[in-house]
């Protein structure tokens, strides 16, 4: 069976709040409009408006408010429009969130879910294009989780949901509308996935490559092509960016000898250059090549369609990227 | 001593968008008498907070109450330990009239396993949540929909109770307090919004950072209501009232006209933007304490030597509380990476090499 990206979250949320009353959505059109991307379609007339409540367009407020009552022992589910705009409520991430547990010494748990869209939509420009996951993995006290699949998406988000801490959710927009295959148990109201595993999405014996959420998608084909040249590739989907699962990286690395890693976000104080760290900590004499690492351009997204296209990582990055690891020769013009 | 007894205001309720309650608030001699005693245990911890401060047993950073203390009582005495309180950084009155105890404060204030964040927490961060006080907060207005949160919450579960948000009046000016009330308004939370107006937002006074420092209007179509915050009585009135109109009407906006004696904190003396004068003027004129004193003799609750003995008693278990917090030792080297995440759910944390060496140089 083949199911959406958003039929999964959507059916995961409605699982989680049919659970457990203490389960509500708040958020800019979540209830009467259904949802700016329909990730909430249904759930407004399945459970009224006291569980699903549509905001004015002021993050710090009802942000704060989620938070709020998250301290008071609701489970919150706040979504955000796009996480651009939790920066006009970041505050309350990082300092009512994630700190409270640990200043209060145990007494105020925070169980809330921060999600929506993140990272490089298409043609949005630079204020609506950017990802957040280095930004949030960097704050202890915070959960991050990014899915890809369907899979991923009901699993990590009902495990969110059900985490007694605050996690930060980040979404792709663009895979809401791509389908993929589901099991039965993937569509079983009891499946969860673990926080903080990552998975092996691809076996593979020569180079290691890390992603996530889209990305996830363009390194297996990347790896497609590699295979055709006789490049056998791992490709890993960490789902959880914070805890990182430093133990399937590292003993990937020390199986293939070779890292790629690959997200779209900025490349300094990136999630690559943490996974680059951890290698480095713990594997440094498995390494036959120097890490490859690859991330969005260094500039604030540009509008124009070449110059976008060449601001994300591409298949033909990472192919590029995964062959100079294993010292093929890679035409000079591509190379530069 | 029960037997009830009315006594007016000192000033008339200012309204906005409401009736004001009445002037005539009813009380007892007990009522009255716990709140000259706890005023002055309250006052009593500030001072020696303060000495401990200069002794450089506290550290970082500290914000006073003394001066405010008619609010912390008078708002408890209207209200129940099921209502919630959150506030700001000048947290510590509030804890104790959450029914916090003098050893956490002090321990929490040197950094101490007694103190009610066992150490981890600091003076701007106190919480008694089976108490319903929700901290402590350092950022400047966050407070605020963290506290409409609490009241959406207390809505939503059906518990009839109402949160009290305390601010201050340079809180007064954030945009976040505006999205929250507005959120608040909309969805008739029972929130009630005090703004403890002590004059100055750290050193600038209100007028030079409100274009209009009349904040109990400025909730525009939330109700408001200006109170006498010397007045420990006309804060239990207005706070009685608003928790009623709040449960069943939603938001209230209460501005609590008060002063704060000390500095912002002990890096401000607090003569720089304002006159001595002004400050011995509202000591002599409109002192919370002093206020309850003269009601207690002029009621014949107590003789003079009475209160002063509750004032002896006061210091001493001030004192008994600091020699006991001296005494409690620091956290365990083991306690700065639990709490990080609620125990149990297999997060591991990454300790960075230099960090796991002092662990293992030092407790091994």
């Amino acid at each position: 069976k083949q199911m959406m990206v958003r039929e999964a979250l959507n059916s995961a949320l409605d699982e989680e709040m049919s659970a457990d009353p203490k389960v509500f959505l708040m958020g800019e059109e979540v209830g009467e409009y259904q949802g700016a991307y329909k990730i909430s379609k249904g759930l407004l007339e399945k459970y009224g408006p006291e569980r699903v409540l549509d905001t004015p367009i002021t993050e710090a407020g009802f942000t704060g408010i989620g938070v709020g009552a998250a301290y008071y022992g609701l489970k919150p589910v706040v979504e955000f429009m796009t996480f651009n705009f939790s920066m006009q409520a970041i505050d309350h991430i990082i300092n009512s969130a994630a700190k409270s547990n640990y200043m209060s010494s145990g007494q105020i748990s925070v169980p809330i879910v921060f999600r929506g869209p993140n990272g490089a939509a298409a043609g949005v420009g630079a204020q609506h294009s950017q990802c957040y996951a280095a930004w949030y993995a960097s704050v202890p006290g915070l959960k991050v989780l990014s899915p890809y699949s369907s899979e991923d998406a009901r699993g990590l988000l009902k495990a969110a949901i059900r985490d007694p801490d605050p996690v930060v959710f980040l979404e792709n927009e663009l895979l809401y509308g791509e389908s993929f295959p589901v099991s039965a148990e993937v569509l079983d109201s009891s499946f969860c996935l673990p926080i903080g595993k990552a998975k092996i999405e691809r076996e593979g014996k020569d180079v290691t490559i890390t992603a996530f959420s889209k990305i996830v998608g363009l390194s297996l084909k990347a790896a497609e092509i590699l295979a055709k040249e006789g490049i056998s590739a791992e490709v890993i989907n960490l789902r959880s960016i914070r805890p990182l699962d430093r133990s399937t990286i590292n003993a990937s690395v020390r199986k293939t000898n070779r890292l790629v890693t690959v997200e779209e976000g900025f490349p300094q104080h990136g999630v690559g250059a943490e996974i680059c760290a951890s290698v480095i900590e713990e594997s440094f004499g498995y390494l036959d090549a120097p890490v490859e690492r690859i991330a969005g351009a260094d500039v604030p997204m540009p509008y124009a369609a070449n110059l976008e296209r060449m601001a994300v990582p591409q298949v033909e990055d990472i192919v590029r990227a995964a062959k100079r690891a294993c010292y093929r020769s890679v035409p000079m013009a591509a190379a530069a | 001593d029960t037997t009830p007894l009315t006594i007016e205001t000192s000033v008339p309720f200012t309204s906005h968008q409401c009736e004001a309650p009445s002037r005539s608030v009813e009380t007892t001699p007990k009522e009255l008498l716990s709140f000259f005693r706890q005023m002055a245990t309250m006052r009593r911890m500030e001072i020696a907070a303060d000495s401990l401060y200069k002794a450089k047993l506290v550290r970082g950073f500290c914000h006073l109450y003394d001066g405010q203390e008619a609010v912390a009582i008078g708002m408890e005495a209207g209200i129940t330990k099921k209502d919630s309180i959150i506030t700001a950084y000048r947290d510590h009155c509030t804890f104790l009239g959450r029914g916090g105890t003098l050893l956490e404060v002090f321990s929490e204030l040197m950094g101490r396993k007694d103190g009610c964040s066992h150490g981890k927490g600091g003076s701007m961060h106190f919480y008694k949540k089976d108490s319903g006080f929700y901290g402590g907060h350092g950022i400047v207005g966050a407070q605020i929909p963290l506290g409409c949160g609490l009241a959406f919450a207390q809505k939503y579960s059906k518990d009839e109770t109402v949160t009290f948000a305390l601010y201050g009046d340079g809180a007064a000016n954030q945009g976040q307090l505006f999205e929250a009330l507005n959120i608040a308004a909309l969805w008739d939370l029972p929130a009630i919004l005090v703004c403890e107006n002590n004059h100055y937002g750290m050193g600038t006074a209100e007028w030079r950072a409100a274009k209009s420092p009349s904040y109990y209007k400025r909730g525009d179509y939330v109700p408001g209501l200006k109170v006498d915050g010397m007045d420990a009585l006309a804060v239990k009135q207005a706070c009685k009232f608003a928790k009623e109109h709040a449960l069943k009407n939603g938001p209230m906006i209460l501005e609590m006209d008060t002063y704060r004696y000390h500095g912002h904190s002990m890096s401000d003396p607090g003569s720089t933007y304002r006159t001595r004068d002004e400050i011995s003027g509202v000591r002599q004129e409109r002192d919370p304490i002093e206020r309850i004193r003269k009601l207690i003799l002029a009621h014949d609750l107590a003789t003079e030597k009475e209160l002063k003995d509750i004032e002896k008693e006061v210091r001493k278990e001030v004192d008994d509380a600091i020699a006991k917090a001296k005494e409690s030792p620091m956290p365990e080297p083991s306690e700065l990476f639990t709490n990080v995440y609620v125990k149990g759910y297999g997060v591991e944390i990454v300790l960075m090499s230099h960090v796991r060496e002092s662990l293992a140089l030092k407790y091994c």
